[in-house]
């Protein structure tokens, strides 16, 4: 026989032991209650382009006053990353800066996912310097192109070397990484070929931390959407771009709101999205944050720094919604 | 299983089950090490069946994530030794000085005081010293420096060697008071002040402690992550200036396994192949500090 004496040391250590072990699994199973009562479709998950995000926080900031029950989160994967979670179905709406690509399209499809495109805004694609560099005045597509091509990787590090009456200095570039969907946009618009870029430059898919970069390095030059230029005025220098083409506007064009508007800015306009997955659409506190979205995007987009779409396109996209929504219910 | 009960004495089985279990707690910790470079080992054969070694060595771009692919680990080493130098720099004289001064000068209430209190640089959290590098130090160094990049290697080595100073200390104080006292009062009765015999006599006697020291804080520069993540930069770039921004080998790990590059393919790879450069430069490191500590400690008995 085993001799065990059991002291009253032994027999108090087995007790706390059990009560505790007791009081976790107690403890676990309350708090797996209090989530599993709540209605998952209360939770919408938002993730994708750090562009379209302010627009996005912004409006789930108000729709909490509208409807506090509903936890909207929201994540800034780059728009590459968003997409991918978005056709594995993890996420009810994705934010994109740029259109859905055919291969994310045909991603989609295998795994059973419908998607409704929304354009929400628009986006002055911003070139920003240091605010202490006083000789960039203006910047063409063909010099953008002659930076950011993957043929200037290793041999364009000198301002001089892009225009001569440039200073012989450092040039220091900040940009989007490859998830990014202001990348994706940028190459195809500016070299020619999306994703075609030279990969020497500081790249980070969050776009404060190239605001950082820019606004402390007296040598830098970057690119990201105009809101974060707009929150970010005083520390950054606007580059006015010009594209080469009279027609669309003589000289450089600073990306103001009737300039993006009237689509003098060019290359560098361009539409912001989101896409709402079908399965999301079926509950009703998506749509609601949906209808709300297209609602208020008009405003809170041009409170971020963004351009809104004209009054009647928003009206579409909400009868849009409206039927994509009907028809997803059947499913 | 009754039969052995009856047969041997219980305190035997117990004792034997309890050998047993610290045995296999000894070994878990062997296996997970064994695990853990056979998954870096794995992965990093099947990037080198398709990135030759030769180019992984001595290409100088690093460029894995773009069009123009270049696969070259050496821009990522020399951003990782420029941060390491610039916080030895700052460690090195800092720590030694430090412990001399708790061994040879300091009154006992005063170690007593200041020897915690250096703890605590060692337990504040690397992000929060980061954070500190980018918001403080920087902006301050650019006023002394005016053409100093908002990213670069020296406001991040600047507060890694404030990081490893206790590491340094610590250990320089533990090896210099383990110098037999008969040693310092001989040098006091030849009539050396007390700098002389700090640094003249005390200093050299310890000396394998001290580089021991040393090395183990250059390990773990080495795989500091959140300080240069935050600080230094994220591009990547072959140069010894430390005032640009740069790229290190745990900052590109993160930025690689925080983004979303598909299970498998070759960019997923070059996190393994980097991993396994850091754990190759660590590994050595560790052993050569346990090497000279065999070598060259001096026995005083």
């Amino acid at each position: 026989m085993l001799k065990f004496k059991l002291t009253s040391a032994k027999v108090n250590a087995a007790l706390l032991l059990g009560t505790t072990l007791l009081l976790g699994a107690c403890g676990g199973n309350t708090s797996e209650e209090a989530t599993g009562g709540a209605d998952l479709a209360d939770n919408i998950q938002i993730d994708g382009s750090s562009t379209v995000y302010p627009i996005t926080e912004a409006v789930a900031e108000e729709y909490r006053a509208e409807a506090p029950d509903v936890k909207v989160t929201v994540g800034v994967s780059g728009t590459g990353g968003g997409f991918k979670k978005f056709t594995r179905g993890e996420i009810d709406i994705v934010d994109a800066s740029r259109q859905i690509k055919p291969s994310e399209d045909s991603l989609a499809r295998a795994n059973g996912i419908a998607y409704l495109e929304l354009p929400v805004a628009y986006d002055g694609l911003t070139v920003v310097v240091h605010p202490q560099n006083n000789w960039v005045k203006d910047i063409t597509t063909e010099e953008l192109k002659k930076i950011w091509e993957p043929a200037a990787q290793g041999k364009i590090k000198r301002w001089n070397q892009i225009r001569p009456e440039w200073p012989d200095q450092e040039i220091h570039l900040y940009g989007p990484g490859v998830e990014s969907g202001t990348y994706d946009y940028f190459t195809e618009a500016v070299v020619g070929e999306s994703g075609a870029s030279r990969g020497d430059y500081t790249a980070s898919e969050d776009d404060n931390v190239l605001v950082q970069g820019v606004s402390t390095d007296p040598n830098a030059l970057g690119f990201f959407g105009f809101a974060y230029y707009e929150e970010n005025q005083n520390k950054l220098k606007l580059v006015p771009v010009d594209d080469l083409n009279d027609a669309n506007g003589k000289g450089a064009v600073l990306p103001t709101l009737e300039a993006v508007k009237d689509g003098s800015y060019a290359p560098l306009s361009r539409p912001l999205y989101i896409y709402v997955n079908s399965k999301a659409a079926n509950s009703p506190a998506v749509v609601d944050f949906v209808n709300f979205y297209l609602n208020n995007a008009g405003e809170l987009s041009q409170e971020v720094g963004y351009i809104p779409l004209p009054a009647q396109l928003y009206q579409q996209q909400q009868e849009k919604f409206k039927q994509f929504a009907q028809t997803a219910g059947k499913k | 299983m009754a039969a052995a009960l009856k047969c041997c004495s219980t305190l035997r089985v117990s004792e034997k089950i309890i050998e047993g279990l610290l045995w296999l707690s000894a070994v878990i910790t062997i296996l997970i090490t064994g695990g853990i470079i056979w998954v870096l080992l794995s992965e990093s054969i099947s990037f080198f069946q398709i990135v030759p070694l030769s180019e992984f060595l001595t290409e100088k771009e690093w460029t894995p994530l773009f069009a123009d692919k270049k696969f070259g680990i050496m821009p990522l080493v020399a951003g990782t030794f420029l941060t390491t130098a610039v916080a030895i720099a700052v460690a090195l004289p800092l720590g030694l000085t430090i412990a001399v001064y708790l061994n040879e000068y300091a009154h006992a209430r005063m170690k007593q005081v200041v020897k915690p209190l250096l703890e605590v640089l060692a337990t504040i959290p690397t992000v929060v010293y980061g954070f500190f590098a980018l918001t403080v130090v920087t902006p301050f160094l650019q006023t002394l420096i005016p053409s100093l990049a908002g990213f670069n290697a020296l406001s991040a080595g600047i507060v890694m060697g404030i990081m490893i100073i206790p590491m340094i200390s610590s250990l320089s104080e533990d090896a210099i008071s383990s110098v037999p006292r008969a040693l310092r009062e001989a040098a006091y009765g030849m009539g050396s002040t007390r700098l002389q015999t700090a640094f003249g006599v005390m200093v050299p006697a310890a000396s394998s402690g001290i580089v021991v020291s040393v090395i183990l804080a250059i390990s773990r520069a080495v795989g500091e992550t959140m300080i240069v993540a935050i600080a230094a930069g994220q591009q990547p770039r072959l140069t010894l200036n430390p005032l640009v921004p740069i790229e290190t080998i745990t900052t590109y790990i993160v930025q690689v396994s925080l983004g979303d590059v598909p299970q498998g393919s070759l960019e997923y790879r070059t996190i393994f192949a980097a991993g396994i450069t850091l754990f190759v430069f660590t590994f050595a490191l560790n052993n050569l500090s346990f090497w000279i500590k065999k070598k060259y400690q001096e026995k005083y008995d």
